[in-house]
């Protein structure tokens, strides 16, 4: 007989959500599954609406990343309306645009979620184990995090025109240029930004290296990676093609096309969840599963046109010792890397004229079928339309990075039950601590990930062998 | 420093949920001297920054239930399980934003929240028309509020007697 122990939200991830761990009669863990209690629309949602407002639609699709789903989204009609390469100024203020919202997210990720846990420890009361625990004893931390955060939004507010719901990225390439004002503004703070990025990036070496056992270990496992890279296999966060690699770095696919995914990419449905899994198809769904984001880009990618960041890189993919790096808590290590990278190409763009041109827009043959991909804060992007005659979108689908992560993030919560509850059974304070723990390390964003239509309750269920419920709970 | 904070958050893509970003959207063009304005999906930390610099602060947000046309309540900084955190993860309590403030900057404005009663929260463009004259109402006592501040020592107790 098998026993089921269900675990309350996970605190500090966006949405809702319950993880369920199941245990044989020995006391083994013998699965564990996070699930989703909000339900898909936002694919249905965008049908029937002109394709020039999904750009802007379906940014409110997360509250946490719009701007990522607002470019993916851009870079789809592009195809739609033919633009097949953009002006420079176009492509340049998108990038700005995203490297904004990268920097910012990352920073705000690091500090504000997975900080407290490394600086007081897993184990820490939850009253310290926050944000203003961390203000407590580290306010000069604090206050850089949020001027960096703040700073990657003014970032945004210049090229999307503003904060909420920028409309910035239009079919074609986009509706303002930097004005000069706008680039001394941000150029004043960039140094500063950099200082601070780099920082923060050796306060996390710093923690991890003082603890590099235990966190190396921690919630991990061996996974494929995905990513999009540049034609020679250049780290991009805004374009380029798809690749895969297995658990030991050999190179499953490469340069796959946008509108060719759905030959390498599928998605399978399980029945207890509202996430679809994606799997890579060569390899089929028991095996193709595969992760994304910061230490997937870290992996796949060849090497970084940033210098401080590609140091930085190198020094990370040693940690793998010629293989890729599979620790769980190294997705803290690649973000902070990334956050670097992007102040460094920030930097790097306030210096390019073609910022302050005035060609936005192009355009060419109309398409009726689009795929693009962009790599958001938590991972891969994938948006695909499709438009008819009277310029309204028929089909949307949509995979985006906690889909992708979502098979990962039960792996690595059933690593953690092994490790840390295997016959107890019994949840602990302790457990509940560490399943958040490696959950947070995903940043899963579940009210993305299940596209969202409505707030619905959290339904906290205990069930006992047979499914017949022994508890449930619902949070409103 | 400017004197006034008003901030208003809450997401304008799920119609009433927009209340606080329209509220702020108004103030804006009345252009008051002395007030900052700001205006974002949800409280974060960032918004710590913005609080430190002010004396005095206006938190707009939507209520999903409650009277109408709002209610007011005075802020007090709070640090408990979860520091606000709750179960979303970027975005915090206005008790918790307040604590934030506190310990990273040392600096605590007086804060109060008004939260302007909403009643369609699905997606989609514009606030529902009780939602808007709700607004309207709001507004009013924030600017009136404002005037106050400006003239006047803030009175809780007269405050209390009115709403």
């Amino acid at each position: 007989m098998s026993q089921k122990i269900v675990i309350s939200p996970v605190t500090r991830v966006e949405g809702h959500g319950k993880v369920t761990i199941r245990l044989s009669d020995a006391g083994k863990v013998e699965e564990a599954r996070m699930h989703i209690v909000e339900f898909r629309g936002f694919e249905r949602f965008v049908q029937g609406r002109f394709y020039w407002e999904v750009p802007v639609i379906i940014q409110r699709l997360c509250g946490i990343c719009p701007v990522s789903h607002h470019l993916c989204a851009a870079k789809a009609t592009d195809v739609i309306v033919g633009a097949d390469r953009l002006s420079p100024t176009a492509e340049k203020m998108r990038r700005l645009m995203h490297y904004g919202q990268i920097f910012q997210s990352h920073v705000l990720h690091f500090f504000h979620l997975a900080s407290p846990d490394l600086l007081f420890g897993f184990d820490a009361p939850v009253e310290k184990r926050n944000v203003i625990g961390v203000a407590l004893e580290h306010p000069e931390v604090v206050r850089q995090a949020i001027l960096m955060r703040k700073y990657g939004q003014e970032v945004i507010k210049a090229t999307a025109g503003k904060k909420i719901h920028g409309t910035g990225a239009i079919p074609g390439g986009i509706n303002k240029n930097l004005s000069p004002e706008e680039r001394d503004f941000l150029k004043k703070d960039i140094d500063q930004m950099l200082q601070w990025a780099a920082g923060g990036l050796e306060l996390f070496k710093k923690l991890y290296r003082g603890d590099l056992k235990r966190l190396s270990s921690f919630g991990s496992f061996e996974s494929n990676f995905v990513s999009i890279v540049d034609r020679d296999g250049r780290f991009d966060l805004y374009d380029g093609k798809l690749r895969a690699k297995n658990a030991e770095g050999k190179i499953i696919f490469d340069q796959v096309e946008p509108l060719d995914y759905l030959n390498h990419i599928r998605e399978e449905v399980r029945p207890w969840s509202y996430m679809k899994f994606p799997f890579i198809k060569e390899l089929g769904k028991d095996k193709g599963w595969y992760r994304v984001g910061p230490l997937a880009r870290l992996n796949n990618c060849d090497y970084m046109d940033a210098p401080l960041a590609e140091r930085q890189r190198r020094e990370f993919v040693k940690l793998g010792g010629g293989r890729p790096v599979h620790a769980t808590m190294a997705y803290h290590w690649a973000r902070l890397i990334e956050a670097l990278y992007c102040a460094e190409k920030i930097k790097e763009l306030l210096d390019d004229p073609d910022l302050q041109g005035t060609e936005l827009v192009r355009s060419g043959t109309r398409r009726f079928e689009a795929v693009a991909f962009l790599e958001a804060p938590r991972g891969t992007l994938f948006h695909h339309y499709r438009v008819n005659e009277q310029d309204q979108v028929t089909m949307a689908n949509l995979i985006v990075s906690t889909t992708s992560n979502n098979e990962p993030m039960n792996q690595a919560v059933k690593r953690v039950a092994v490790d840390y509850l295997e016959g107890k059974k019994k949840i602990t304070e302790g457990l509940l601590n560490h399943i958040e723990v490696a959950i947070r390390a995903y940043d899963p964003c579940l009210s993305c990930a299940t596209h969202a239509l409505g707030q619905m309750p959290l339904i906290v269920r205990l069930e006992g062998p047979r499914g017949e419920p022994i508890e449930e709970k619902v949070r409103e | 420093m400017s004197p006034v904070l008003v901030l208003g958050y809450g997401n304008p893509g799920r119609q009433d949920d927009g209340l606080g970003p329209a509220v702020v959207r108004e103030l804006e063009a009345l252009d008051l001297p002395g007030v900052s304005l700001e205006a974002d999906y949800q409280l974060a930390p960032e918004s710590a920054a913005d609080l430190a610099v002010c004396d005095r602060a206006i938190l707009v947000d939507a209520a999903c239930s409650g009277p109408a046309p709002y209610q007011v309540r005075r802020l007090e900084p709070a640090c408990g399980g979860g520091a606000g955190a709750g179960f979303t993860s970027h975005a915090l309590s206005p008790e918790a934003l307040l604590a934030l403030c506190r310990e990273a900057y040392g600096r605590l404005p007086e804060a109060t929240l008004v939260g302007v009663r909403g009643y369609r929260f699905a997606p989609g463009e514009g606030l529902t028309r009780r939602a808007e004259a709700n607004k309207s109402r709001a507004l009013e006592f924030i600017l009136q509020l404002i005037g106050e501040w400006k003239g006047e020592p803030w009175r809780q107790e007269k405050r209390e007697k009115r709403f």
